[in-house]
């Protein structure tokens, strides 16, 4: 159990670098998912954190101590890997137990971690296998369960789902977050999948290309995107965009580069003067479209319903939108319909820097 | 419709079925398959071993076709020191040599494993006294040896850690290890790349995964690398023991067996006796001798090689 602190870390590999200054404060029990495309240098961030990769500038604390030139081994962590990396050579039993041997601890001692960590995990069974003999969801509860023997400061697990079926990877998450709630120790968790990180995460770091975009809870970064990145990235279906510009006036309006106009309910306040002609982007979520006869006239090119839902892909002044309706709307390609954003449910980026415009 | 048809159709739809039931069984194509390997096999590598075990039991010289003597070639060569001094030779030679040879070739695989510049260069470097044919490099290591001209007493002189030059091929320790360290020195090659192709199918990850157990550099080496290599060590040594075991060429070269018979090898014994010396049979024998012990080397390296219990079952 233990805060960790990032301040101002870097990354380079010879002359590139790939982490360009990243700040996250973790609180001492929290779970933060750090999210992001490949290559935008999780996993490197992640193994700066484990001690597998050198800090190239700033400082990482562990429960307040800087550890940039602490080896792994005393900075009380465990990692979960991708490919599980489980030694194929011992049972699962010894696996789970490898650490605490390497430690030193009494036989009778490790004889009980690993099997409260194996009760907790459901693996009492299987402690006798070898890694080759076992699925790949009990591979990743043994990953899981050689680290929890450790009872580590810090959880770091670097997209441990990613090699299961969309099944399995549900049923885990779920496991995950109740290993999470009954040991309470801070986790820091590595993926690409948006959604996990929004199901999980106390906390969500968004990162692209190095960079920290936007560090909030899930909802928070749902609701109040802080730049067009983040809006588009987090959210599934993601998030229409339309490039065009604000004319401001009496009731200002939103005008697109494809001549559709919306009026902006809520003025954009505090974005102050000069607005009116303003480069913009306005992002609306599909969810946050609903048919209205004052709204915009859009075209449906495809229809296709989940069965909760349908989504209809439709052409809206020559910008493609998408919009999810839950009522059981019989619409067919080529169809014409008027779609208008639920009120306050609108998002205004600036073009030229992507920040997000106040409301 | 099923009842109007022919018997005759019926007969031969039969007969059809028995034919693609042998072309789809795995015994009998497998049989057939194998024949023409088998056929080789039986013709150029075990007939020759039959005649020869047949030679180790005739009195055949060259010039005088022999006679069937039973065992007594074998009786004789129980009662003659210098075949005991071979297969003692043979022992300390192999032994010596392989342990060197893996010593050696495992520090050097875990040297090529790590991150270095011009690794590639390096490595083609590594194999290079593998590639140089035998009899090239044993005559390199002659002049290497030489009584006079030997660079390694050169060396020496010039530090002046010695007085007079090393007599390395006169002397019967010397000449023993001197052959030992050629040895060694073609054989490493060999030792070293397939140990680090070994070592390179070793996902780092484990290694990461170990490190963050607590694993110092030493555990990572013996509870990770050593478990995980221990089947292309088995492959490796049993090639080597047998390579070294059978050795010829680097002893015919560099000392014929001398100086007092205190390098020959079991290999160079039998050809000193069959060719030069004219006894066929005799040679055989010695060469059949060989036999079991290499029969050992196999079974030992048949149940090293067997799949160890962590390789069974399941997929990767
Ligand atoms: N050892 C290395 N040498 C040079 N560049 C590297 C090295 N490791 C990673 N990189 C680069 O650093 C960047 C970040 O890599 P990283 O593995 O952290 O990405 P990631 O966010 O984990 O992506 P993914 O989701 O695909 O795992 C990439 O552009 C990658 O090419
Ligand atoms: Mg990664």
């Amino acid at each position: 159990m233990a805060a960790v602190d990032i301040v101002g870390v870097r990354k380079a590999f010879g002359a590139t670098e790939v982490i360009h200054g990243v700040d996250i404060a973790i609180a001492d029990g929290q779970f933060v998912v750090l999210v992001g495309p490949s290559g935008c240098g999780k996993s490197t961030l992640l193994r700066m954190l484990a001690g597998l990769e050198s800090i190239t500038d700033g400082t990482i604390s562990i429960d307040g101590k800087v550890v940039n030139l602490v080896p792994p081994k005393e900075r009380d962590i465990a990692m979960v890997f991708q490919n599980y990396a489980l030694y194929p050579h011992m049972s699962v039993f010894d696996n789970m137990g490898f650490s605490l041997k390497l430690r030193g601890a009494p036989k009778a001692e490790i004889d009980r971690r690993v099997k409260e960590a194996a009760a907790i995990l459901d693996l009492d069974r299987l402690l006798e296998r070898f890694p080759r003999q076992l699925s790949g969801g009990q591979r990743q509860r043994v990953a899981m369960g050689r680290a929890i023997v450790r009872d580590p400061k810090v959880f770091l697990f670097d997209e441990p789902l990613s090699n299961l079926d969309a099944k399995l990877r549900v049923a885990m998450r779920t496991e995950i977050r109740a290993l999470h709630q009954r040991l309470r120790s801070t986790t820091v968790y590595v993926t690409h999948d948006q959604i996990e990180a929004m199901t999980m995460a106390d906390k969500i770091v968004v990162m692209h290309d190095g960079r920290v975009e936007q560090i909030g809870e899930p909802l928070e970064l749902y609701d109040r995107p802080d730049n067009l990145f983040v809006a588009g990235f987090i959210g599934s279906p993601a998030m229409n965009f339309l490039p065009g510009r604000i004319e401001a006036g009496a009731g200002p309006r939103f005008v697109s580069d494809g001549g559709v106009s919306l009026p902006l309910v809520a003025p954009p306040g505090g974005v102050g003067s000069g607005i009116d002609g303003r480069p913009v982007v306005l992002g609306v979520r599909p969810e946050h479209l609903h048919l209205a006869d004052e709204g915009a006239a859009a075209e449906v090119l495809v229809v296709e319903p989940t069965g909760s839902e349908i989504q209809v892909f439709t052409k809206l002044g020559g910008a493609d939108v998408m919009a999810v309706f839950r009522e059981r709307h019989r619409f067919r390609p080529g169809d014409r319909i008027r779609v208008a954003p639920l009120p306050g449910q609108i998002h205004l980026f600036d073009a030229e820097s992507g920040r997000r415009l106040v409301p | 419709m099923v009842a109007e048809i022919p018997s005759v159709t019926a007969d031969s739809a039969y007969r059809m079925s028995l034919w693609s039931r042998l072309m789809t069984d795995r015994n009998f194509l497998g049989f057939w398959f194998m024949l023409p390997a088998a056929a080789v096999l039986i013709l150029f590598l075990a007939w020759p071993l039959v005649l020869g075990i047949w030679l180790s039991m005739t009195d055949t010289t060259i010039g005088r076709p022999g006679v069937f003597i039973g065992l007594e070639n074998f009786d004789w060569l129980s009662d003659d020191p210098v075949f005991w001094l071979a297969v003692f030779n043979t022992f300390l030679y192999t032994t010596v040599a392989s342990i060197v040879k893996f010593l050696l070739g495992l520090w050097l695989a875990l040297l090529l494993n790590k991150h270095l510049p011009f690794k590639a260069l390096l490595r083609a470097i590594v194999l290079l006294p593998w590639i140089v044919p035998t009899v090239l490099s044993a005559i390199a290591f002659w002049w290497i040896y030489d009584a006079q001209f030997s660079i390694i007493s050169w060396v020496l002189l010039k530090f002046g850690w010695i007085t007079a030059n090393v007599n390395f091929l006169g002397d019967p320790d010397n000449a023993r290890a001197s052959v030992i360290a050629a040895n060694v020195w073609r054989g490493i090659p060999f030792v070293a790349i397939t140990l680090l192709a070994g070592l390179q199918t070793i996902s780092p990850s484990l290694h990461e995964a170990a490190t963050i157990d607590g694993a110092s550099g030493w555990q990572r080496f013996r509870y990770v690398t050593m478990p995980l290599l221990t089947p292309i060590i088995a492959v490796v040594m049993t090639f080597s023991v047998l390579f070294t075991f059978t050795d010829f060429q680097l002893i015919y070269v560099l000392t014929r067996g001398g100086p007092l018979n205190a390098t020959h090898l079991m290999a160079t014994l039998s050809f000193q006796r069959a060719i030069p010396g004219g006894q066929l049979g005799e040679g055989a024998a010695i060469a059949v001798a060989m036999i079991p012990f290499l029969l050992a080397a196999i079974l030992f390296s048949y149940f090293g090689l067997q799949r160890r219990k962590w390789q069974q079952g399941g997929r990767d």
